[in-house]
């Protein structure tokens, strides 16, 4: 088995007085793709919000790489290799594509030029689109940028909150290749989904949430083949 | 990123045109009469455009919106009026009449003027820490609050000795008084000016597009996407709150020495509204914008519409032309204009070379009437 990367311990979130996350544990191991799969309100989000620092967690703990994360904040959270792609895409619109991956890489000193290079290879799209405004580019182009603008920070981990939202079928598996391209490279990936069938596929290791906590974990082919998880997640 | 030889043409252009610019300010200003109204147009319109600026940073940048600029801008001229006054002035009973002035010494006016943009960074500072934690319209009323107590609190008599009460300040160095240092040389008043807010719209425009004018940009744009990729939101609006009222204080200043005097009671919240009237019109999020827009707003207001209010000028029986219908045609022409340019203007988009070239590529037809003024 690989290095632990980022471990979760007993991790809680709570707004006002509703928990949204009771006490969740699990590991991340370097170089694999991890998922959350749950309903909606099963906490996945909250979970990776207070990971990224941009929830304060009420309880548990939160280590990366031997490091004490919990209730830092964004900031020294991206500089230690951590970045999320938020939910719905939340691409920069009225900045270009280029300045959108440029403030993805806002907290580095070092050149930079390199990087974006990758992330035109990794999507050939966003080169052509470079001078045009994030706003007006199309859903799954936003969705490639988001994912370029969160590898400009050159993270250790990546995080990705619904990576398939109002996308087309077609698209969502471009994307999901790509996230297994991208993690070939060396990103380690934590990735929550909606779309259990597409996540459990590429993942290699799986959690399933419910209601703030994990019922169910296994490798994504053992969750695949689950006959709850088929029941409750894949509809058939 | 390789600037490419268009770039650099372009940028040569846009360098060429600002100093053919400020070279027709000089020859315009050794040949037309000092006294004519074009100089105090342009004079206060370089005021209004740095002041534009500097709300348009925060607005239009930063995504804040703030009703501040008043306060910021007295703040700037009562700091540049007290510390600049003649020392012997200050003693004297002519302006302080009723108080004993507490200040005693003076300095040049370009101390003044710096320090005038330092006091107002660093009230920005200090209100900026509780008010910046409020979004939209909790953020401008607290702000609209600030500036109107800061007026309040400097007609206030305790404060007499430094601010003279509700009294006007004058007798400091005004825009007719400034010499090129060690020689007695004067210096136009209106390049003076026009230059001085130019430097500091032109630092303005430098920031806007470094990295940290992108932090500024990402924040307006999504402050969830912003934060997730590690800026520190409040630093960033704290450093765009400090960076705008310094140059909000320093055009205060300026505006001080155009209007020789200064008096608490002119800071109104409707000159705030008339810098916000600007920066939208001139298109949020555009620094030329904001320039066109001050000049166009000044000189529509003051200048080019003075004939409606003209009684002289009414023809057989119909008594339209009278003091005050220029106001109403004005604000029909704002609506005309806010309804026919819906961002403004210039929208998002600057004057620059490759900008007027495309435009003029665009529409061929039209292709007069787009020069390079770009100051």
């Amino acid at each position: 088995m690989s290095e632990t990367l980022l471990t979760i311990e007993n991790l809680q979130v709570r707004y006002g007085g509703i928990e949204a996350v009771k006490g969740v544990s699990f590991d991340v191991h370097e170089g694999e793709i991890v998922t959350l799969i749950g309903a909606n309100g099963a906490g996945k989000s909250s979970t990776l919000r207070s990971i990224a620092g941009l929830e304060k967690p009420s309880g548990g703990k939160i280590t990366f790489r031997g490091d004490n994360l919990t209730g830092r904040d964004p900031t020294s959270i991206v500089k230690k290799g951590i970045t999320l792609v938020p939910e719905g895409r939340r691409i920069f619109a009225d900045l270009t594509v280029l300045e959108n991956l440029k403030v993805g890489a806002y907290l580095r000193n070092d050149d930079i030029s390199n990087d974006i290079q990758w992330v035109y290879e990794l999507f050939p799209r966003l080169k052509e689109r470079s001078w045009q405004l994030g706003g007006t580019l199309s859903g799954g182009e936003q969705q490639m940028l988001a994912v370029g603008r969160a590898l400009m920070s050159r993270p250790k981990l990546m995080m990705m909150d619904e990576p398939s939202l109002g996308l087309a079928p077609l698209i969502v598996k471009d994307i999901f290749s790509i996230i297994k391209e991208i993690n070939r490279q060396g990103v380690t990936i934590l990735l929550i989904e909606q779309n259990a069938n597409m996540a459990l596929k590429t993942a290699d290791t799986g959690y399933v949430m419910e209601t703030g906590r994990i019922t169910m974990s296994g490798t994504g082919a053992e969750l695949l083949s689950n006959e709850g998880v088929k029941a409750a997640y894949l509809g058939n | 990123m390789t600037k490419t030889k268009e770039e650099k043409r372009d940028a040569i252009i846009a360098a060429c045109c600002i100093g053919a610019f400020y070279v027709l300010i000089l020859i315009l200003e050794a040949v037309v009469p000092a006294t004519h109204i074009l100089f105090s147009i342009l004079k206060k319109s370089a005021v209004y455009s740095l002041a534009a600026v500097s709300m348009n940073l925060l607005n239009g940048f930063t995504g804040l919106f703030s009703l501040g600029q008043a306060g910021f801008m007295l703040l700037g001229a009562y700091t540049y009026a007290i510390l600049n006054m003649p020392t012997e002035l200050k003693l004297g009973t002519s302006v302080y009449k009723y108080y004993e002035c507490a200040i005693h010494f003076d300095m040049g006016f370009l101390p003044s003027l710096l320090l005038a943009g330092v006091i107002a960074a660093v009230f920005a500072a200090l209100i900026g820490i509780p008010v910046l934690r409020l979004k939209s319209d909790y953020l401008a009323i607290a702000t609209l609050g600030f500036a109107e107590i800061i007026r309040a609190v400097f007609q206030w008599e305790a404060l007499g000795p430094v601010t003279n009460g509700a009294n006007i300040l004058s007798g400091f160095t005004d825009l007719n008084h400034i010499y090129i240092p060690f020689t007695k040389i004067a210096i136009p008043p209106t390049f003076f000016v026009m230059l001085l807010s130019g430097i500091c719209i032109a630092i303005v425009l430098l920031l806007i597009n470094s990295s940290f004018g992108r932090a500024f940009k990402a924040i307006r744009d999504d402050e969830i996407a912003a934060e997730a990729m590690g800026i520190n939101l409040f630093k960033h609006k704290e450093m765009s709150f400090i960076i705008s009222s310094f140059f909000a204080g320093i055009s205060g200043a300026l505006l001080a020495m155009y209007q020789f005097t200064v008096k608490a009671a002119t800071f109104k919240t409707a000159m705030t509204y008339e810098i916000l009237l600007i920066v939208v019109i001139g298109g949020i999020g555009s620094i030329s914008g904001s320039c066109i827009g001050s000049f166009l707003f000044i000189a529509c207001n003051e200048w080019w519409l003075r004939f409606l209010d003209e009684s002289s000028n009414n023809i057989a029986g119909l008594n339209i032309f009278r003091s005050g219908f220029r106001k109403v045609v004005f604000s029909l022409i704002i609506m005309v204009i806010v309804l026919f340019f819906r961002k403004g203007l210039m929208g998002d988009k600057e004057l620059t070379a490759k900008n007027v070239r495309q435009f003029i590529a665009g529409k061929k037809s039209e292709k007069k009437a787009k020069g390079g003024e770009k100051a």
